[in-house]
């Protein structure tokens, strides 16, 4: 309710404003139903209308799950607002269909900003993160002297065979449901974020990003193949929950004990932390011979096409980069935080700080997802490919089903725009 | 029956009851499932998940879920919502299906199988599949407000209602029900002099009751679960339903205690529809018994 | 029926026209919108011109054709067993993506069968629609029968005049007042593999010999605990459907049966049942109708998995024409859809005929 009011309020305001010359400019955000998170943007809205006088924002929110939807519908019927909020990996999708307009900020505001938080396609800058979100493996100290392991570092991760090795290990000891949780349960986006840079470990990818006009050889390739008969192995010998796991026990089966190592990301690190405190560890992805991947980017801020004055929702954009806003959001959610000026403000990723290791994380091993306008479908083929390898399907023709799938896809959206 | 001793008509009531009663159990446990667990904090929720306390008002009881639901979400814009726009759908669509059904069944006029025909081939259209095209529509439609002339419809209770109005299903209904209807009502009626608005307003409707409570249930229960529609042409939280309010509640760490009590929020509405309209069913029909 | 009709054209369309133009208007001008997308090669998404492409949507959901694989033999001819003694055969694979068969190019096995020493492979241009297909198919030739025939036992078991039967009216029907996006999402804890009420319910009744069942997880299982369910939840509304019919049969010709001495089942089948006849014929159309538009479960409970064991049309369309942004894809299948039940309902009406 105190959300409605305040809402309301920004409502008033603006109206009130308006009068009084004020430009009014809409925005929408995914944060519907998350309390702290409303209650951060509201903020950074309502000290924005108050900063000055030629602008004023409002803001509608919408549920997660519902928020990509929307938009394109509103897309299709000429309704965007003036400010969009654009999963990274989908922004060049957006931006190649007219719905976003280049950002006019001078880009010395972002100069010292994570690659993760800057969305460019096509050479140009369209959209800009508050923060970065960053996977690790997560478990405990206790654990890894319990069974002798030795703890990775950032240079010198764990390579696939020890990987293997400690999974078969901790599998032997019967302490635990499963040894790893992938997280299966979550599906959507999390699938390609979070399995695509273990593939990448491998040597494959899911596209060509050379040219981003097929996926042959890349997404079924020996790199891929072998990939998929370890991704497979995983579920066959037990080592992980398969797809259909209790979302429940995603969410706590590792506080619970049940799992012995989590690949999961750095938004739920707090919750961890509030059960397990210093016996958490967050480790780098394993190496599977191409260097240790994770995933980059999160949510950004965009200007739709609508909008009339760009330079008003630009205004706002910049307005909101500010290092103590990067912060909030950062203790108020748990993301990491762009820069590193505001990585120092914060509770968690200061010097020091408990989930400070994903800050170096995020600079050392993150890769982002294929930037190409292609990606959005890209990414559902790719995590129905992993749901079925998972379920026993022949690797080999799964990938190349998925591989046929993405190069007509991209053959008739004539190159999603790439020169080639 | 006659033949039948007390004792044993007391052993065959006790027998139906019996089954009534385990059949009910098979039926019940949803509700029972969402409003003992909209009780219980989200960790002894998920832990009893796997047992009949599932079902049971047993451990730490509180409505702290019902004050969170309200914490998270505008709850009762949501339910005000859903309730207007599905309550002025189901009068009006009653209202004009049954009059299209009368149409239908009653009267005879150039062109009436051939439109019948295009009507019962659109209960073979699952919405999912026309909603851009609709979409695409809706937004081009003009509407003459109080404003004057606007074009598109989206965020209005409009665009959530009129599409909605009438469908091939409750038309179908309709029909299905007036032709059981002794016809001679109809002959008598116009022998008298009575115009066809008076027939169907006089001698019809009064004998409709079971087939206006069911249609209403129907068209009730479609309405109060939309969500792809709105979801796609409402983008002001003020105009939305219950159903798109659930995503709300679908955060990182599902507090499934809050969706319980939100779930059971948002059925009392419907519940409290089905009870009062069954009321009414049985009062009409106690009162009809027209078929012969 | 032609006697109790009365011409009235004036009075006709006057009374239909609202109610026509509005489905005119909301449901078939966009299903001719969603034809004409259906012959082009328009996106979601994108700023590419939208181009006329004939057939070719429908051609990539069709084409299905038989090859024949032959044993593979060593190079003195013999043919080459695995240690089971099974014929080994040359993959798919290798002829669908060899450049010497285009015209199987992109093709997938779907099923195959065994003809003498050869094997015959389906391979189809998209598997996933095929199955999709099969599996709408099954659901709706088990689930519009069972349902109909449970909520008709029901029907009859609450149409007694005993005390408190109102109470179990309310009941029986409570599963259709949750709605099915909510039944699903409680049925995916019911269901559940480890630790789920199901399993532990038979464990109990079995006294421990059960062995659990990932109800979802596993391919052979989950269409049927997606059709148990959404039987279950739907049976109550056409029980009162059902019911409606029943209690407008009078009364006086129970009375006259029971007078004749009949029987139970004879009442049953000379008075309840034909007195039924339009019930009937709504209630088959109507789950008919229901069951081949199968969504929310399956979007809800699997997304279609394990292993496409719960694909189905209307989640495919969806699929496709959103989440792949391939909505002239999507509207191929609708349109299929449509003609598929088209077709079906036109049979079906045929063999219910009066044949009086």
């Amino acid at each position: 309710m105190r959300k409605l009011a305040l809402l309301a309020g920004t409502i008033f305001i603006g109206l009130a404003h308006g009068a009084s010359a004020e430009t009014a400019l809409k925005m929408w955000y995914h944060g519907a139903g998350n309390e702290v998170e409303s209650k951060l943007i509201n903020q950074i809205v309502a000290d924005f209308n108050a900063s000055q006088d030629d602008w004023s924002v409002s803001l509608e929110s919408f549920p997660q799950g519902a928020y990509n939807d929307s938009v394109v519908a509103a897309a299709l019927a000429g309704n965007l607002p003036d400010i969009l909020d654009v999963d990274g990996p989908v922004m060049p999708n957006w931006a190649w269909a007219g719905y976003l307009q280049p950002l006019p900020i001078d880009e010395s505001v972002i100069a010292d900003f994570l690659p993760g938080p800057k969305g460019y396609w096509d050479g140009k800058l369209y959209s800009v993160g508050l923060w970065d979100a960053a996977v690790a493996l997560v478990t405990r100290k206790s654990i890894l002297e319990k069974y002798g392991i030795r703890t990775p570092t950032l240079d010198k991760p764990w390579t696939g065979a020890e990987f293997n090795e400690i999974l078969a290990k901790l599998k032997a000891s019967g302490d635990f449901e499963y040894p790893l949780d992938l997280g299966m349960a979550w599906t959507g986006e999390w699938y390609p974020y979070a399995f695509s840079p273990l593939l990448q470990s491998f040597g494959g990818d899911i596209v060509d990003r050379d040219t981003y006009a097929s996926a042959d050889g890349k997404l079924n390739g020996d790199a891929a193949l072998a990939f998929g008969e370890w991704w497979q192995s995983l579920f066959k010998d037990g080592m992980t929950p398969g797809t259909s796991q209790d979302p429940a026990d995603r969410d706590n089966g590792f506080n619970e004990g049940k799992y012995a190592i989590a690949w999961n990301g750095n938004w739920a690190a707090t919750g961890m932390l509030k059960v397990y405190g210093d016996d958490l560890l967050f480790l780098p992805a394993p190496d599977f011979g191409s260097g240790p991947k994770i995933g980059a980017a999160s949510w950004q801020f965009g200007v739709s096409s609508a909008s009339k004055h760009p330079d008003g929702a630009a205004a706002f954009i910049e307005f909101a980069l500010q290092d103590k806003y990067l912060a909030a959001f950062s203790d108020g959610i748990g993301l990491i935080p762009a820069t590193p000026t505001a990585a120092a403000m914060t509770e968690n990723y200061k010097e020091g700080g408990p989930l400070a290791v994903f800050f170096d994380l995020s600079k050392a091993q993150a890769v982002l997802r294929p930037v190409t306008p292609g990606y959005v479908v890209q990414a559902k083929v790719f995590e129905k490919a992993m749901a079925d390898i998972a379920n026993g399907a022949d690797v080999a023709d799964t990938l190349d089903a998925a591989v046929d799938e993405i190069d007509s896809d991209i053959e008739k959206n004539q190159g999603y725009g790439h020169q080639s | 029956m006659a033949a039948l001793s007390p004792g044993n008509q007391g052993v065959r009531l006790a027998v139906r009851y019996l089954v009534l009663i385990l059949i009910a159990l098979i039926f019940i446990f949803p509700l029972l499932f969402m409003l003992m667990n909209s009780l219980k904090p989200t960790e002894q929720l998920l832990a009893d998940t796997s047992s009949l306390r599932a079902f049971l008002p047993v451990g730490d009881l509180s409505l702290d879920n019902y004050v969170d639901a309200f914490k998270r979400a505008p709850v009762g814009t949501f339910v005000f919502n859903s309730v207007l726009v599905t309550g002025v759908t189901v009068i009006a669509s009653l209202f004009i299906c049954s009059l299209a059904a009368f149409s239908f069944v009653f009267l005879d006029w150039v062109g009436r199988g051939i439109l019948l025909s295009i009507i019962l081939a659109t209960l073979i259209i699952p919405f999912e599949t026309i909603a851009i095209p609709l979409l695409l529509i809706v937004s081009k439609l003009p509407w003459f407000g109080l404003n004057g002339l606007e074009i598109g419809w989206l965020n209005t209770y409009r665009v959530q209602i009129i599409p909605w109005i009438a469908d091939g299903l409750t038309i179908f209904l309709f029909v299905q029900y007036f032709k059981d209807l002794p016809s001679e009502l109809v002959e008598a009626a116009r022998v008298e002099g009575a115009s066809w608005w008076q027939v169907y307003r006089r001698v019809i409707m009064p004998l409709s009751g079971p087939v206006l409570a069911t249609g209403a249930i129907l068209k009730f229960l479609v309405m109060y679960n939309q969500y792809l529609w709105p979801l796609i042409v409402v983008q002001e939280e003020s105009y939305r339903p219950v159903m798109v309010g659930l995503g709300y509640f679908f955060q990182l760490n599902v507090a499934w205690g809050e969706v319980m009590a939100y779930l059971s929020l948002i059925t009392l509405p419907v519940l409290a529809f089905y009870l009062a309209l069954q009321r009414a069913f049985i009062a009409s029909i106690a009162s009809t018994g027209v078929k012969g | 029926m032609a006697s109790r009709l009365t011409t009235s054209n004036r009075a006709g369309w006057g009374f239909a026209i609202p109610g026509f133009a509005l489905i005119a208007i909301f449901i078939v001008l966009p299903f001719f919108f969603a034809f004409g997308l259906s012959l082009t090669d328009q996106r979601l998404v994108s700023p590419n011109p939208t181009r006329y492409v004939g057939l070719d949507n429908y051609r990539e959901l069709l084409d299905v054709t038989v090859i024949t694989l032959e044993p593979q033999r060593d190079e003195a001819g013999e043919l080459i067993r695995d240690e089971d003694g099974n014929l080994e055969y040359p993959k798919v694979r290798d002829i669908t993506r060899s450049d010497d068969y285009p015209q199987y190019s992109g093709m997938r096995e779907w099923f195959r069968w065994q003809s003498g020493q050869n094997a015959k492979v389906v391979i189809a241009s998209d598997v996933v629609f095929m199955k999709a297909l099969v599996n709408t198919l099954v659901f709706v030739m088990v689930v519009a029968p069972v349902q109909a025939g449970l909520a008709l036992v029901l029907a009859l078991l609450i149409n007694q005049r005993i005390r408190g039967i109102n109470i179990f009216r309310t009941i029986y029907f409570m599963p259709v007042v949750v709605s099915i996006v909510v039944v699903s999402l409680l049925w995916r804890f019911i269901y559940s593999g480890n630790d789920g009420l199901l399993n532990n319910l038979l464990d109990a009744l079995t006294f421990g010999a059960w062995q659990p069942i990932d109800w979802l997880g596993n391919p052979s299982t989950a269409l049927g605990s997606i059709m148990a369910m959404s039987i279950w939840q739907a049976v109550g509304f056409h029980m009162v459907i059902w019911l409606s019919g029943l209690q407008t049969i009078s009364p006086t010709l129970y009375e006259a049966a029971t007078i004749e001495g009949a029987s139970g089942w004879q009442t049953f089948r000379y008075v309840t049942w034909p007195g039924l006849r339009n019930t009937a014929v709504l209630i088959l159309i109507v789950i008919t109708m229901q069951a081949f538009a199968v969504f929310a479960q399956i979007n809800v409970m699997t997304s279609g998995g394990p292993l496409d064991s719960t694909q189905t049309l209307v989640f495919q369309a969806v699929v496709r024409g959103y989440g792949k942004q391939d909505i002239s894809g999507g509207a191929t299948i609708s349109v299929i859809l449509f003609l598929l039940v088209l077709s079906i309902s036109l049979l079906q009406r045929w063999l219910t005929r009066d044949r009086r």
